[in-house]
């Protein structure tokens, strides 16, 4: 019952907060929705028992991606979006579309997954067990991993570095 | 105790609410928190599916989606900074040509 009621408010959460993640027109707004989405994501994570998920998803997630979101909207001083012609295309032919395949999605979940019920915590997925089996049997994915992270690193910065401007006068300087 | 295909459901839903937000919003930086959304609930049928068979092999997927979510980004991030460099602008409808 307690489960129950816990996923029914936490679920709301997240939802409410995606759909006002596609009312908002500013992109701060929509980051901040974001957030809540994440941290309710979280709530989900616990209830099932994934405490380690829970938490890097609250690290991870909402602290260190949503900042980079929070600090880039800043730094580019983004405004309000306005409508375009192209938006109203996708409004009358995307969103019908989505809302059918959507309904398929549904339909198909309720009809093939059975009726198993999760006990509150089924899994627990321990920071212990998660690290036991990411070094023993995901190891190679996990060093992989690391390279990823590395290119992702160096993408950036040579993505975002300043383009190189032309030397000054050579007189000017002292 | 609750059904699974409840929490596939809650899933379903963030992933459709980010297919609209990537269809509708005109704001690159908003698309690109549209795209997060998606992962998320995709997230989530992962740990339930994980809870319903009883393996933690599911939990382990959800973190290297993180890693990668994280890497994707910082990099996409890092191109929105440099498309807004060169055009001054955020707006999809005016990012239409590959070339200036």
């Amino acid at each position: 019952m307690l489960h129950l009621v816990l996923f029914l408010v936490f679920g709301a959460m997240c939802v409410a907060g995606a759909v006002n993640l596609l009312i908002q027109k500013h992109p701060i707004s929509s980051a901040l929705s974001l957030v809540v989405v994440m941290a309710s994501l979280a709530v989900e994570y616990l209830l099932l028992g994934a405490e380690f998920v829970a938490a890097v998803q609250v690290i991870v997630y909402a602290g260190a991606v949503m900042v980079l979101f929070v600090f880039v909207i800043m730094l580019l001083n983004a405004g309000e979006e306005e409508l375009t012609k192209g938006s109203r295309v996708a409004m009358v032919l995307g969103v019908p579309g989505v809302l059918a395949g959507g309904l398929l999605i549904v339909w198909a979940l309720i009809h093939d997954s059975g009726g198993n019920a999760v006990a509150l915590g089924a899994l627990p997925g321990f920071p212990q067990k998660i690290g036991a089996l990411l070094f023993h049997e995901y190891l190679l994915p996990f060093e992989v991993t690391s390279v990823l992270v590395l290119i992702a690193i160096l993408g950036a910065v040579f993505l975002a570095a300043k383009p190189e401007t032309p030397p000054a006068p050579a007189g000017r300087k002292g | 105790m609750v059904p699974v295909f409840y929490y596939l459901i809650l899933s379903a839903i963030l992933f459709l609410c980010g297919v609209v937000g990537f269809l509708i919003k005109r704001n690159l930086i908003t698309i690109f928190m549209s795209i997060e959304l998606m992962l998320n609930g995709v997230n989530l049928s992962f740990v339930a599916f994980a809870a319903q068979w009883g393996h933690l092999s599911g939990q382990i997927f959800v973190f290297f989606v993180m890693v990668v979510a994280a890497a994707e980004t910082a990099v996409g991030l890092a191109i929105i900074i440099a498309v807004y460099r060169t055009r001054e602008t955020l707006n999809v409808d005016q990012v239409n040509l590959l070339k200036l």
